[in-house]
């Protein structure tokens, strides 16, 4: 498992804003602490607001992946 | 219906979204009224009706000129700001294709601004954009570094943010070493009439509607010697610059109004500056909540924030329910769907964006209102997707 590889990846395929960030809000406490929790949205906004809300929540942003099918994966490690 | 009978009466709504139109300030409605009659003819011709017209246009050319501390020859009246916007921008840039066609600005310019870059794109125009930081400010380095690059025909750099209210640093760009043979466009839509122009522009473009004048009048300053060339098809009006029949009323009423609010400036300023403060301070203390833009360096009646997990069509829905109408940046109240590119450069959280802009009657009651009720809004927003 590399450094980057998601523990969990939510699909949020087809949600518009701000239904990604409500679903990282919701699942951020399945993943262990340290760990990475991905988000695949193809929401233009969710290239703005994951970075925001890591901020916010005090969570690291660590960056975005790519999903076979072309949707980003945006990645946080949980910190707390 | 939980809320039947508590329905507010139309004379409490609080319109707080100045920023996108201020109501039509009184002298202006009385300017309007009176030269409405007056003002039909057109102001080219020789006979009374047409002289009629044209004293009333040189008159509100006289009295923008007067207010704004400019030459009365520099001012235009165009068709609306964002016609301002695309006239000075692309004229400055057409009277400099030799030395260059890009164009530099900050990322965070009015729509206006980055169509007419766009739309440059096709006879050849590039642009440079420039990051702002965390408030919206633009890098004053990077900015530099841009307009001393090659083949550059224009800087254009917003007087202040119509979104977040930063004031841009114009004055610290020309004392930092800004070149002074590239021409620089100040859009200052945002600010005219409340703030003075900031110096050393080559033109300038404002709308008048921003600050209680009349929708459709916008005003385009072009410094005395620079060199400015119609990126349009020309007209044959009274003014070099201008295109189409002059709106002598409006431009009359917008003139009338500008005199207005320079006059009541320094005590509306003072007013929705405190207020403006008191938004900022209450609205911190919702937890979850982005508080965008400077808190000191910024206009005196506007202020953004997002509030995480909430629906900026949402907001603005249950706060126009409760009497307050605002905007909001987010995609979801957007018809491109795309987030607002102020808040994206800024890494500013995009949804759940309100904005919140005072007219020069809005009252302390009326922000308390607001203050009051949006607490109770926000956790209902969220208990609904269960997040609280």
């Amino acid at each position: 498992m590399s450094a980057t590889e998601p523990g969990l990846t939510l699909d949020c395929r087809g949600k518009a804003c701000p239904l990604p960030i409500i679903e990282l809000g919701r699942h951020l406490g399945e993943v262990e602490i340290g760990t990475i929790l991905g988000v695949a949205a193809d929401d233009p906004a969710a290239r703005y607001d994951v970075p925001a809300w890591a901020r916010m929540r005090q969570q690291e942003y660590v960056g975005e992946l790519t999903a076979p099918d072309g949707v980003p994966i945006y990645l946080v490690r949980r910190l707390g | 219906m939980t809320n039947a009978g508590s329905g507010r009466a139309t004379d409490d709504y609080a319109y707080l979204d100045s920023a996108s139109s201020e109501p039509l300030h009184p002298a202006a409605r009385e300017v309007l009224l009176a030269a409405i009659d007056q003002g039909y003819a057109d102001p080219r011709r020789l006979h009374r009706p047409a002289r009629n017209a044209r004293l009333l246009l040189d008159n509100a050319r006289d009295v923008v000129a007067e207010c704004l501390g400019v030459r009365r020859e520099e001012v235009t009246f165009t068709s609306s700001g964002t016609q301002a916007v695309h006239l000075g921008l692309l004229g400055l840039a057409a009277a400099r294709e030799r030395a260059g066609r890009v164009i530099v600005h900050s990322a965070v310019e009015h729509q206006a601004v980055h169509h007419a870059v766009e739309w440059s794109a096709r006879f050849g125009g590039r642009a440079e954009v420039v990051g702002v930081d965390a408030v919206g400010r633009v890098d004053v380095g990077r900015f530099i570094e841009a307009a001393t690059g090659p083949e550059v025909a224009v800087l254009a750099l917003q007087s202040a943010n119509h979104e977040v209210g930063t004031l841009q640093p114009i004055a610290a760009l020309r004392s930092a070493g800004l070149p002074d043979d590239v021409p620089l466009f100040v859009d200052a839509g945002a600010s005219m009439g409340r703030l003075p122009l900031p110096e050393g522009w080559s033109a300038l473009a404002g709308s008048a509607h921003k600050w209680g004048g009349p929708a459709g009048v916008g005003i385009l300053l072009v410094r005395r010697g620079t060199r400015w060339v119609n990126p349009f098809p020309v007209d044959d009006r009274a003014d070099e610059r201008g295109v189409g029949f002059e709106n002598v009323p409006a431009a009359l009423a917008a003139a009338a109004a500008l005199q207005a609010v320079l006059a009541e400036r320094d005590e509306v300023n003072a007013r929705q500056r405190e207020l403006i403060d008191l938004v900022r301070a209450r609205v911190a203390q919702i937890p979850d909540v982005d508080v965008v833009g400077d808190p000191e360096e910024r206009l005196p009646h506007l202020v953004t924030f997002s509030v995480l997990y909430a629906a900026g069509e949402a907001l603005v829905t249950e706060l126009d329910r409760i009497g307050a109408g605002v905007a909001s940046g987010s995609a979801c109240t957007s018809s491109s769907l795309e987030p607002s590119h102020v808040l994206a450069a800024m890494g500013a959280l995009t949804h759940g964006n309100i904005r919140l802009s005072l007219t020069r009657n809005t009252t302390r009651a009326q922000v308390e209102h607001l203050l009051d009720a949006l607490p109770g809004v926000v956790s209902s927003l969220r208990a609904e997707v269960g997040l609280s």
